[in-house]
Formats: structure tokens, C-alpha cells, sequence
């Protein structure tokens, strides 16, 4: 029997083999680094062996195609090493100073710009979208094309007050550190889910819909004598978890779907510690193929941002430093009473003391 | 079959502009391949009707496995029959994210036999993403992969794929071996991360040091953040050189400092290193003057999510400093001391960290077996509605 030979559970294969010499050389053994450049850096280990780093950022979404190219280019620059970041970037591993400049040359010809180090935007951290998701309330890789064509500068210089992440995610699911960016892009649904009352009891079990929901707005019923479920839409916040759960509570609508957009938030425990991102554009709706509107109130954000911060300050602890007031202010950015939270805990966000600015 | 390429002027707009166009990728596979030509196709579709086109996965995979696979499938498979079924493929990365440009194109050559030509690198996780697979692939595919050394990672209520930053191969600061401590973890725990059998997932991630560059701390179940306890180290005259190129140690360095633990008289900086929280703030800034001190170890914090369902969470403080050396036995004992409690009374979709909120951290604590200790809560109670368990039990007994 053929299956008898299939292997299985055998694991990741061990990152050992993949580390260049110089790597192996001085693992753990690292002294410190600079950044001579955007998207390059050179670490100097205790042995004063030195190892050039160029990163350069991708879409993420990469075919074939170009992971060979970039496979050719690490073995004409860098004897074949190279790697991915946290971020979507590719980083390729330099012994040879010299290469530094051909490489990015290359790089700058294949159309994949070098830089996201430092004080910079780096690649935006996102989901899969119209591409490949079934829950999403607006594509993913359209939006941050084009925010990112408006702040490419900000990736190949290193000219913020602090280094910038924007993460974008197409549903309240979060495939990405959203919750806790400087600057995050969220999809949203805003209508209850649509029942399928005729296919629900063949592709879904009752009561595992029912304890889906996180306020309780889903209900056993019966409709023409088959089981199935009622909705309490006063009660239904759209975050989806009874579609993930049920494909016969379709959730997605082309009409009400679009973007949130939320500040402040980190995950380095650098100076203050970690935050999540707070609401400031409660929607914004989908505009395809490059939601003007989303990336004009990114810029806008990053803008305000880069004229005022302190050096070293991330957006959350400039906010944080000038108090809220004055970020809606030197924004323009309305507010409204869908920034103010009824959620749990909602009563821990209102301001309880008079230290206002007037 | 979809052998010529349609238009797609909206998708043409994005092939505008500086930055690396995701559409140019997908048009790269699509002159030598019908899935993602179709690929093309049903996107584009999207971009007229403002809406995804992609159902629900329904129940696929490979033999064995209960994760590792997400089903996708067209609702439009007439019009777009070459990705009518477009299951992805969670491939287990190394640690890291390294590769040779020999098992990248390994990689590659499998991933044009079996499926669309196109890949993420990475998936929000970690993995090694291949997106677009036909369901009568899968098994093939899942074979490719295996004799060339490679394992699916996680879907599902399951382990999910460990992940780690760059770790001691490339950065001066990795206070563990984040690298071999993924590594480990993830060959330990193939059953855990194959066979869905927890009450939803369990994700670690491994950060070298505070700077929390795989941002454990705000999506891992289990956070392993990279630290030290003895005193940073100085280099008094690369201190100086710093000062002496601009840097303004006082403001940039002391002030922002978030115990005020640091003092520099213009010649010396000096650091009351008792009150140092370990932010990586100061060293941060100069790199080749301050590193993080000898005595290195691990914080290890639990609980991390994002909103769904109960609201977004940051991971909590269970363990200050915690050596990490292999077998690394004490994070796999309290791993599976988690595992056990909330296995069994966890809730369906019920994240480990809503699970502490929901039985309350005391009683946490106590069923895993550890001992409550100030620095895991940012402040005692401030409620006075106590629940004297041994008042309790006494008046029972009685």
C-alpha cells in the first residue's frame, strides 16, 4: 500500500542547515550594530567578523517566479543566504561589503524597494483579503498597495520621530497584530448575519452556533418546522464569530462592508509598555481599486504625527504626552459616540479626573 | 478551461505606483498557470462587487491530520473552474524564516507541480503559505513535501506553528536561543499541532529580548520574551563617542527612561540598575555602548489574543525569569499543565487567556500549581468582595 510509506509528523526542517558560515561562526556571539543606510545594516560580532544585511520589502503575496529570482540573487551576492522578517521583508545575509550596492541595484530593477529599517514604515503586516478569505469585509493587499505607494518615502528614508507599524486586517479575526499597531487598518462588517434558514440544519450544528455568539443575540427557533436560529439584531455587534462557525450566517455585504481605522497601539516594551490601538475613523467605505479615502486618512495621521512627535516617541506615547483632545484636533478627525466604548470594561476608558487642557 | 487572460482594469490600477505590486505577482504565475489565471479572474470580480467570492473550507486535509489544510472554495466555479476548490497549504517554516536559495527553489519546484505558483511569505503566523491547491493535490503535495523535508503547521484548535525572531544567528540582544527553543518546542509538540484536541488554538512565540520583535506579547497563548537580571553593560567611552556624534544622552536616553533609573553627567552615565525595568530603551539607542547584562534568561507570559470573541488581550506576567536551556522542560510542564485545566474546562472557541479571565487568575494559578506573586498584576484588587475559600470550607467541615 502506497500510504504505507508516507512520512508524517517529521517537523520543520532544522534552521541549521540554512545559517551561512558567518552565522554559524558567531551565533550568540554578536557585539553590536549599525545601520550605515536605510534597509541595510551590518551586525560586528566579538570576533570582528562583520555580516551585511539588506532588506527589502515585498508584497507578501509572492509568486514563484519571483522567490526563484530572489533565490538567484542570493546566490550571485551572498553565496545563497537569505531569509524573511516578522514584517513580509526578505533580507539578504552579505559577507562582501562590496555586493551591497549591485544587490540593491538589482533589487531596485526587479521593483522591490530597499529600506524599512530604523525610524521607517516598514512593510505593513497583512491578511489575505478578497485573494483567498471567505470572511472578509474588504480586500487586503489592494489597500496597502496603495497606502504604501504614498509612503514609500517613509520606507526607503528613515525620517519619523520613531519607527512606524501599520498592520491591516480584512475582519475583526485579526490574522496580524492589529490590535496593538501605531497605525491599523480594520475591515469591518456593520449588518447581522443573513440566515440561510433552508440549508442551516445540513451545514451547521445548532447549538455550537448558539454559544458563538458573544452577546447572546443567537437563539434556537424553528422556521417552516425545521430547526433552526433567530438573531436579536439589537444585539448583534457584526463581529462575524457565528459565520466562522455557520457558512449559513453570511455575515459579508457589498453595500455596508468597509474600513476602521485605529491608533496608538505597540508591542515592543521599549519606554512604555505594551498598548492597544485605539479607535479614531469608526468607518470609511470600501472605495475599490484604491480607497482614496483610507489612504488619505493614514497620511494625514502620519503627517501630523511626524511634525509633532518628540524623537523616539511612538504615535501611542505622543498621544499619550498631548492627551486625546488634541489629537482629534490636530487631525480634524470628528468624534463621535461610536468612539466611546460599550463593550466590557467600557467604564475603565472615561476620563475621570479634570487634568484637561483648555 | 481559462486559457486566455481576461481584462482586469481595476486590477490594473494596482500594478501603478513604487511599491511591489501583489497583482504583477499574481500575473507572473498566471503565463504559465490556470489557477492563478483564474485567480485573476475571480479577484477582479471582487473588485466589481465589492465582496469575496471565496466560500467557507468545509472538511479538507491530508490523511492523519486534522490541521494544517484550509478549505476554500469558488462561489463562482463556473465562471472561474480552475479555482473552484483553492485549499491552502500551512508549510512549517524553520525557525527564523531562514533559507539556501537551494531549498527555496525546492520549495518552489513542488509548489509548481502540485498547485497555483503562488505563496505567501509568510502567513500572519509564521508558515510558509502556498496558496491554491486543487483537492486531489492535496495528498500528493503533502508527499512532495514531506520527502523533502518539510511538515504542514497548524490550523485549527490545535498547537499553531511556533515562531521566532532572528534570535542569537543575527542579533546581539537574544537573551535565549530563540531559534532552537521554536525548534524544540515545535518538534515536541507534532502530535499537539497536527490533531486539533484543544478547546480552540495555542500559539507560541518566541522574542530574543523586550523589544518583542514577533510581538508575542499581544498574539501568543504563550510568550516567551527574551531577558536578563544582572546589570546592563557599559561601554563609558562608546557612550561618550555617541554624545560626542549628537546623540543628547540626558534627553533622549535618561529622561525617557521609565523608572528614571539612569544619570549621565557628561561624562558618565551611570544606571541604578536595581530600578531598571529592562525596556531595551537606552540600549536601543545606543547599541554599541549598552547591551543587555550576563545572567539571561526568559520571561514567560500566558493569555495573549486578538477581540474574538471576548475582547483583545495582552499577554500576563506568570513567570519573571525563567532559565532557558534545553530540553527547556519548564515551559513544556507549564505548557502542559495549561493544556490539562483548560483542555478539560475550556469552553468551544475558548482562548486560554478569556478562560483565566473567566475562572479568575487565583484559581488559575492554584490548579496549575503556581504560587500568586505580585508581579503578575499591575495592582492588588481594589474590589472588596473576596471570596475566603477557607472560611468557607471550615464552616463545612464543621
Amino acid at each position: 500500500m502506497a500510504v504505507a510509506e508516507r512520512k508524517t509528523d517529521i517537523g520543520p526542517p532544522d534552521f541549521h542547515q540554512f545559517l551561512a558560515p558567518i552565522i554559524k561562526k558567531n551565533y550568540g556571539k554578536w557585539a553590536y550594530h549599525e545601520i550605515p543606510e536605510p534597509g541595510v545594516m551590518v551586525h560586528v560580532a566579538e570576533s570582528g567578523d562583520k555580516l551585511y544585511t539588506v532588506r527589502a520589502g515585498t508584497p507578501r503575496l509572492l509568486s514563484i517566479v519571483t522567490i526563484r529570482a530572489f533565490a538567484d540573487l542570493a546566490d550571485t551576492y551572498c553565496d545563497g543566504y537569505l531569509r524573511w522578517t516578522s514584517r513580509h521583508n526578505v533580507e539578504f545575509l552579505l559577507t562582501k561589503k562590496e555586493n551591497i550596492e549591485p544587490l540593491k541595484a538589482d533589487l531596485h530593477k526587479m521593483g522591490f524597494p530597499v529600506g524599512g529599517t530604523g525610524n521607517s514604515i516598514s512593510s505593513i503586516v497583512h491578511t489575505q483579503g478578497w485573494v483567498h478569505c471567505h470572511s472578509s469585509a474588504t480586500d487586503a493587499s489592494g489597500v496597502v498597495k496603495s497606502i504604501m505607494d504614498e509612503l514609500y518615502p517613509h520606507f526607503v528614508n528613515m525620517d519619523l520621530p520613531a519607527k512606524l507599524r501599520i498592520a491591516f486586517a480584512c475582519c475583526l479575526n485579526m490574522c496580524g497584530a492589529v490590535h496593538c499597531s501605531d497605525i491599523s487598518v480594520l475591515g469591518l462588517h456593520r449588518k447581522p448575519p443573513r440566515i440561510d434558514h433552508e440549508n442551516l440544519p445540513k451545514l451547521c450544528e445548532i447549538p455550537t452556533l448558539v454559544s458563538s455568539c458573544p452577546t447572546g443575540a443567537i437563539r434556537p427557533a424553528t422556521w417552516e418546522g425545521d430547526p433552526s436560529v433567530e438573531v436579536d439584531e439589537s444585539q448583534c455587534m457584526f463581529c462575524g464569530n457565528c459565520y466562522t462557525v455557520c457558512p449559513a450566517m453570511q455575515i459579508n455585504n457589498a453595500e455596508t462592508d468597509g474600513i476602521s481605522i485605529w491608533v496608538g497601539g505597540k508591542v515592543s516594551n521599549a519606554r512604555h509598555t505594551p498598548m492597544f490601538s485605539k479607535l479614531v475613523i469608526p468607518f470609511i467605505p470600501n472605495n475599490p481599486p484604491r480607497w482614496p479615502e483610507v489612504v488619505e486618512a493614514v497620511v494625514n495621521i502620519v503627517n501630523v504625527y511626524a511634525k509633532h512627535a518628540r524623537k523616539h516617541e511612538r504615535v501611542g506615547e505622543w498621544i499619550e504626552r498631548i492627551g486625546w483632545p488634541q489629537f482629534f484636533k490636530l487631525t480634524g478627525i470628528p468624534f463621535t459616540k461610536y468612539h466611546i466604548d460599550d463593550f466590557k470594561h467600557a467604564g475603565e476608558t472615561y476620563m475621570r479626573t479634570t487634568q484637561l487642557r483648555h | 478551461m481559462s486559457e486566455k487572460k481576461r481584462a482586469t482594469p481595476l486590477l490594473d490600477e494596482l500594478k501603478k505606483g513604487p511599491w511591489p505590486s501583489f497583482v504583477r505577482e499574481i500575473e507572473k504565475s498566471a503565463e504559465t498557470n490556470a489557477m492563478a489565471r483564474d485567480t485573476l479572474g475571480q479577484v477582479e470580480r471582487s473588485y466589481e462587487d465589492k465582496i469575496s467570492h471565496w466560500k467557507h473550507g468545509g472538511l479538507v486535509g491530508v490523511m492523519g491530520y486534522g490541521g494544517g489544510i484550509i478549505g476554500r472554495y469558488s462561489d463562482l466555479p463556473e465562471e472561474y473552474p480552475e479555482v473552484a476548490a483553492f485549499h491552502t497549504y500551512r508549510v512549517n517554516q524553520p525557525s527564523g524564516w531562514f533559507y539556501t536559495s537551494d531549498i527555496l527553489r525546492t520549495l518552489c519546484d513542488i509548489w509548481e507541480r502540485h498547485g497555483s505558483g503562488l505563496t505567501n511569505m509568510h502567513g500572519s503566523t509564521g508558515d510558509i503559505i502556498f496558496l491554491g491547491s486543487k483537492t486531489e493535490e492535496l495528498e500528493p503535495c503533502f508527499r512532495d513535501l514531506t520527502e523533502h523535508g518539510f511538515d504542514l503547521g497548524g490550523s485549527g484548535s490545535d498547537v499553531r506553528t511556533p515562531s521566532a525572531c532572528v534570535g542569537p544567528a543575527r542579533c546581539e540582544w537574544a537573551c535565549y536561543d530563540t531559534l532552537d527553543a521554536c525548534n524544540d518546542i515545535t518538534h515536541t509538540y507534532q502530535d499537539e499541532l497536527h490533531r486539533p484536541a484543544f478547546p480552540y488554538k495555542f500559539k507560541f512565540k518566541f522574542s530574543g529580548c523586550p523589544n518583542d520583535c514577533v510581538a508575542s506579547i499581544a498574539r501568543s497563548d504563550m510568550s516567551v520574551i527574551g531577558v536578563w537580571k544582572d546589570n546592563i553593560q557599559i561601554d563609558q567611552e562608546k557612550v561618550r563617542e555617541y554624545a560626542a556624534n549628537g546623540t543628547d544622552i540626558e534627553h533622549e536616553v535618561c529622561q525617557m527612561c521609565p523608572t528614571q533609573c539612569m544619570a549621565w553627567d557628561g561624562t558618565k552615565l551611570t544606571i541604578d540598575n536595581a530600578n531598571c525595568v529592562k525596556c531595551m530603551h537606552c540600549i536601543n539607542v545606543m547599541p554599541k555602548a549598552l547591551r543587555p547584562g550576563k545572567e539571561r534568561g526568559a520571561t514567560i507570559l500566558i493569555g495573549a489574543k486578538a477581540p474574538i470573541i471576548g475582547g483583545a488581550l495582552l499577554a500576563t506576567v506568570f513567570v519573571p525569569f525563567l532559565e532557558m536551556k534545553p530540553p527547556y522542560d519548564d515551559i513544556k510542564e507549564l505548557a502542559e499543565a495549561i493544556w490539562d485545566f483548560w483542555g478539560e474546562y475550556g469552553k468551544n472557541r475558548e482562548r486560554v487567556g478569556e478562560f483565566i479571565q473567566r475562572v479568575g487568575l487565583g484559581n488559575f494559578l492554584e490548579e496549575i500549581g503556581l504560587d500568586p506573586i505580585p508581579e503578575m498584576v499591575a495592582h492588588p484588587r481594589t474590589n472588596p468582595y473576596i471570596f475566603f475559600e477557607d472560611e468557607l470550607e471550615e464552616e463545612e467541615d464543621a
